[in-house]
């Protein structure tokens, strides 16, 4: 045997092993995740499951009689806040999106704005709340209405928008613009005809995420006064509300067993709403990302 | 058309979009602005400077002594964040080895909706999750002098809370190593694991090190989880089975009260909102730089 391989031991047999070894620590570690996510699960249905009930969507919150109690205060508010923050957010994130990816020139102004969006996307949601109580609670007069919970929400949620969105524009080819500016269109007209219609799936994707990430915040609302015991539902955007994180909050607050089995209940209703949203988004990328014939 | 109303629609539609971008910045500036003119007035007061702010050890806004010292918050905070961080990264950092190197095309594309679920469940439940479970059924059967409130079940719930952004931060960086230096390991005759851990894994190591700086970041400005599980009480500890405050939890209680507008406890939020803002800021600029300069790039 030559001196080169006598000194050249590849002991593959323990380098596999190791690597099996590996394999399953990652696997396993992949999949804690997934076991905390039917924890919980589990969990939230058997402690609130028997309170669940068509009643239990119609009926307001009671302090004297919980097995009465209800969450219509609480879910019309969260509706309410969810289609107020889309009106807001959407457009104006769209907008934002086009002008940086369509519009912007290079220069130092667009790389300030652009910067400042990825860090204002990384602002803890409370931070927006003390915005949001300083100038619509308090400087705008708002008070705790519906208008200045989306308000805040939707400050909230815009960066995470535009990022989506732009993310979306990136991924449609130039040879779309270019054909577009080849038989003279001008620059609108392209956006608008060929760039938004091609990205609008994707941008759809990441507005339902940014969306039901919004309905689920409670910290913003808390901080803009929403803490309060509220049984009516708002008619106007100018009227008081509570959402439905908050409900969940301010029963597990309350020390009686039963509160908490209706907190319970509340989470399982609020997942109801969350989680066939984030289901159609993911469905909707998986749908575009297996007919893109880009 | 006539040109003349095409240049002039095209030019407003411009100005608009502009604005609608801009509008971001503006953002930016209300924040700052609001922070800083609240926190001002609170350090106006006589009794309060801004280094006995940040180097106080006792905070006691409400009860009488009055003292503000920031300290304890940050210490509850960074014990929270930090006990999130031991959860989140070895399992982030595993999952997304997992998903980048080792799962095949159709259990990825069932992984990674998966995780984005997790990151979708809102903060509110997480902390129902560690009231009612995390504590009595995990922490309280080990440590049985565990309090009902206590930073442990926070931090728990909270790493888990930052597993998805870990994970997937990883999973993106390490897509972006290069086949080539893949196969030319795998030529030379490595494992598996030689190849994830030795090439891999350093390529990748600028994207680890901003996923895991961002992931610091939300735990930081984690309110609702924390509120709900750690507790509302300020001291200066690091055992975690202690009930804690951190700064984001404070400002949660204050606005739950019916402190009166104007006086110095109110004002405190601000300043309290300004040092976590501008903590939060601080991680989330390095983890861009780090992304940024440190990227190892590859043609």
């Amino acid at each position: 045997m030559s001196t080169v391989t006598a000194q050249f031991e590849p002991r593959l047999a323990r380098r596999r092993a190791y690597g099996a070894v590996f394999a399953g620590v990652c696997l396993f570690m992949t999949l804690v995740g997934m076991v905390v996510l039917v924890v919980l699960l589990v969990n939230v249905a058997r402690d609130g499951g028997r309170w669940v009930s068509w009643g239990f969507l119609d009926r307001f919150p009671s302090r004297l009689t919980p097995e009465e109690s209800g969450v219509k205060s609480a879910l019309f508010g969260t509706l309410w806040l969810m289609f107020m923050t889309g009106a807001f957010a959407v457009p104006l994130g769209m907008a934002a999106a086009v002008y940086l990816h369509e519009y912007a020139p290079r220069n130092r102004m667009t790389r300030f704005i652009e910067l400042n969006i990825a860090n204002l996307a990384g602002v803890p949601s409370i931070v927006y709340g003390i915005l949001g109580m300083t100038i619509f609670t308090r400087m705008c007069s708002l008070g705790l209405s519906v208008l200045a919970g989306a308000a805040t929400l939707s400050l909230l949620v815009l960066p995470t928008v535009i990022i989506a969105s732009r993310e979306s524009l990136a991924a449609v080819p130039d040879s779309f613009r270019l054909a577009a500016y080849g038989v003279g269109a001008t620059r609108w007209q392209t956006v608008r005809a060929h760039v938004l219609p091609a990205a609008i799936p994707g941008m759809l994707t990441g507005v339902i995420l940014a969306m039901s990430r919004a309905i689920g915040e409670a910290a913003p609302l808390v901080v803009i006064g929403a803490l309060m015991f509220i049984t009516s539902i708002p008619k106007s955007p100018m009227d008081d509300f509570t959402a439905l994180p908050i409900q969940i909050f301010n029963w597990m607050d309350e020390p009686e067993i039963i509160f908490q089995e209706l907190a319970a209940a509340a989470i399982i209703v609020l997942l109801g709403i969350l989680l066939p949203m984030n289901a159609v988004a993911i469905g909707i990328r998986a749908w575009q990302q297996h007919k893109k014939a880009w | 058309m006539p040109r003349g109303v095409l240049r002039v629609r095209e030019r407003l539609i411009h100005v608009g979009l502009f604005f609608s971008a801009l509008l971001s910045v503006a953002t930016t500036a209300g924040i700052i602005w609001v922070l800083a003119v609240e926190s001002f007035r609170f350090f106006a007061h006589k009794d309060v400077t801004v280094f006995s702010f940040l180097s106080g050890s006792n905070w006691s806004p409400l009860l009488e002594p009055r003292s503000y010292g920031v300290l304890p918050l940050v210490c509850g905070t960074f014990l929270i964040a930090g006990g999130a961080l031991l959860l989140a990264v070895p399992v982030g950092l595993a999952a997304g080895i997992f998903l980048s190197d080792y799962a095949p095309p159709r259990v990825r594309a069932f992984l990674k909706p998966t995780l984005e679920i997790l990151a979708g469940i809102p903060t509110v439940v997480y902390g129902y999750f560690a009231l009612t479970f995390v504590t009595p059924h995990l922490i309280k059967p080990l440590f049985p002098a565990t309090q009902v409130f206590n930073a442990a079940s926070a931090a728990i719930v909270v790493g888990v809370m930052i597993i998805p952004t870990v994970a997937s931060l990883c999973d993106d960086a390490f897509r972006a190593v290069p086949r080539t230096l893949r196969e030319a390991a795998y030529a030379l005759s490595a494992t598996r694991l030689e190849v994830s851990l030795r090439i891999v894994l350093p390529a990748g190591l600028s994207g680890v090190v901003a996923a895991v700086l961002l992931a610091f970041a939300r735990a930081v400005g984690e309110t609702m989880a924390v509120t709900i599980a750690a507790g509302s009480n300020p001291q200066l500890t690091l055992n975690p089975l202690d009930a804690v405050q951190t700064l984001a939890s404070y400002i949660a209680q204050i606005s739950m009260g019916d402190t009166p507008h104007g006086s110095i406890e109110y004002q405190t939020i601000y300043a309290v909102g300004m040092l976590l803002f501008l903590t939060t800021l601080a991680f989330n600029v390095i983890a861009h730089v780090v992304l940024g300069r440190f990227r190892e790039v590859y043609d």
